[in-house]
């Protein structure tokens, strides 16, 4: 059978696994951003905490996904089969890009401008959101861009613990030797992760500005 | 007149290292007291004491009279302009949003920041129809000078430090800046804290010279003062007009 007739006989279950792969995704994706942004900045405000933390989201990084995947089955509250320990695990994923970029992006944020900010008499909140969350913005937003991509492909295992999405195509195209299959999944999920790098990348290149 | 900056017995140190003091010296209202020095001499420790981005580690250091650590020093500094040798202009913010910026922070209603911003460019030399929106990469370095400068004054505050404001200027734009400078502090009555390493600066702006070296103040006095005193710790800087 051809991939297009495949395509064509499943598109309903396809459109229902793209939307859980998306919602996979951005669910995750956020929860990551809602730790990994603030996880960036505590980094820049206390230096000591720099290696343990980034150290623990490199070694994370490290882990093939699909071990990680597994490890997480047997934990109790964040395991399990299901949608819920794919979150975990992507969340995980996300975390360094997302630490780091704000890490750098806050820290490379040109001494004499925090110096200005601070002299004029701002507040250490306002420096935190006027200029520097500002001027790391295209950094960070690079680190969610990361983050996304990495999250699109790593989401496509999340149907081996049962949480579906994309991934399950894959690899039932896998069990059943068949390339279409495997295509009717992965085609969708490279086309999501470009969707997402571009639209990001766009946001990014607004949000620049120039020495 | 009243004395609005006074430096008690003031010493910095980090980790059991003076870097300054103890100093005790005043500026009076409306004074432009000059401090200068070697790089390290403490100069740049002085002026970041005044406005409580340092406080000391003894001593003290009093403005209108109250010690730093009894101000707030948020408050403070929005009452005291501050104009760094790498300027700090916000680079995604336009001139007029920069200069507008502690007006801003101060809630004035928006018609009259831009009043303010316009009224201040002017003062500047800075044509606020040509400048206004312009960001600070667009502007040449004297510019971003008198951006700085314009930046500083904008909530109209009675003190201003500057620390090498001009330094990476071009000798000529340098020597422009600091005439300019010295007839707007003149005419605004504004109290001035200007650091330099620069004697010819020094003598062009000051109503007062303050000689630090290591740390320590080796001399105090009018420009006059300066030019007659034949104390050897100051005899060589001279040497360098």
């Amino acid at each position: 059978m051809s991939f297009f007739r495949y395509v064509l006989l499943n598109r309903a279950e396809l459109l229902t696994s793209t939307w859980e792969h998306i919602w996979l995704v951005a669910l995750s994706s956020g929860i990551a951003i809602a730790i990994g942004v603030p996880a960036g900045i505590l980094l820049t405000r206390s230096p000591r905490l720099r290696a343990p933390v980034l150290g623990f989201a490199n070694v994370v990084q490290t882990i093939p996904s699909l071990a990680l995947f597994g490890f997480l089955i047997p934990m109790p509250f964040i395991g399990g089969i299901g949608a819920r320990t794919a979150i975990v695990a992507l969340v995980l994923y996300g975390l360094l890009p997302l630490i780091r970029n704000t890490y750098t992006g806050i820290t490379s944020v040109d001494p004499a401008v925090r110096e200005a900010a601070r002299g004029m008499g701002m507040t250490d909140a306002q420096v935190l959101w006027i200029v520097e969350l500002r001027l790391a913005a295209p950094v960070i937003l690079a680190g969610v861009r990361i983050a996304v991509v990495l999250g699109v492909g790593i989401g496509t295992i999340a149907a081996a613990i049962g949480g579906g999405g994309l991934g399950e195509f894959i690899f039932r195209g896998v069990a059943m030797v068949n390339s279409a299959v495997i295509l009717a999944g992965a085609v969708p999920a490279a086309l999501l992760a470009l969707i997402a790098d571009g639209g990001l990348h766009l946001l990014e290149r607004k949000l620049e500005w120039r020495r | 007149m009243p004395d609005l900056i006074q430096f008690r017995d003031a010493t910095y140190g980090v980790n059991g290292r003076v870097l300054l003091g103890p100093l005790s010296l005043t500026v009076g209202q409306g004074d432009r007291l000059v401090m200068l020095g070697k790089s390290g001499a403490g100069k740049t420790t002085a002026l970041r004491l005044i406005n409580a981005l340092l406080l000391p580690s003894a001593g003290e250091v009093l403005v209108s009279g109250r010690s730093t650590r009894a101000w707030d020093g948020v408050r403070l500094r929005r009452s005291i302009g501050y104009v760094i040798q790498e300027i700090g202009l916000f680079p995604h913010l336009s001139v007029e949003r920069n200069v507008g910026l502690v007006p801003r922070l101060e809630r004035w209603p928006a018609p009259r920041v831009r009043d303010r911003v316009d009224q201040l460019l002017r003062l500047v030399g800075l044509p606020p129809g040509d400048f206004a929106r312009r960001l600070p990469h667009e502007l040449s370095g004297g510019q971003r000078q008198r951006v700085g400068v314009a930046r500083a004054l904008a909530a109209d505050p009675p003190i201003l430090l500057c620390d090498e404001p001009f330094g990476a200027v071009d000798p000529l734009a340098r020597q422009e800046l600091q005439v300019e400078f010295r007839s707007l502090a003149e005419r605004l009555g504004k109290t001035v804290v200007f650091v330099t390493h620069d004697v010819r600066e020094a003598v062009a702006l000051a109503s007062r010279i303050a000689l630090l070296d290591q740390g320590r103040l080796v001399f105090a006095g009018t420009v006059d003062e300066f030019h007659a005193t034949t104390d050897p710790r100051v005899t060589p800087f001279r040497g360098m007009l």
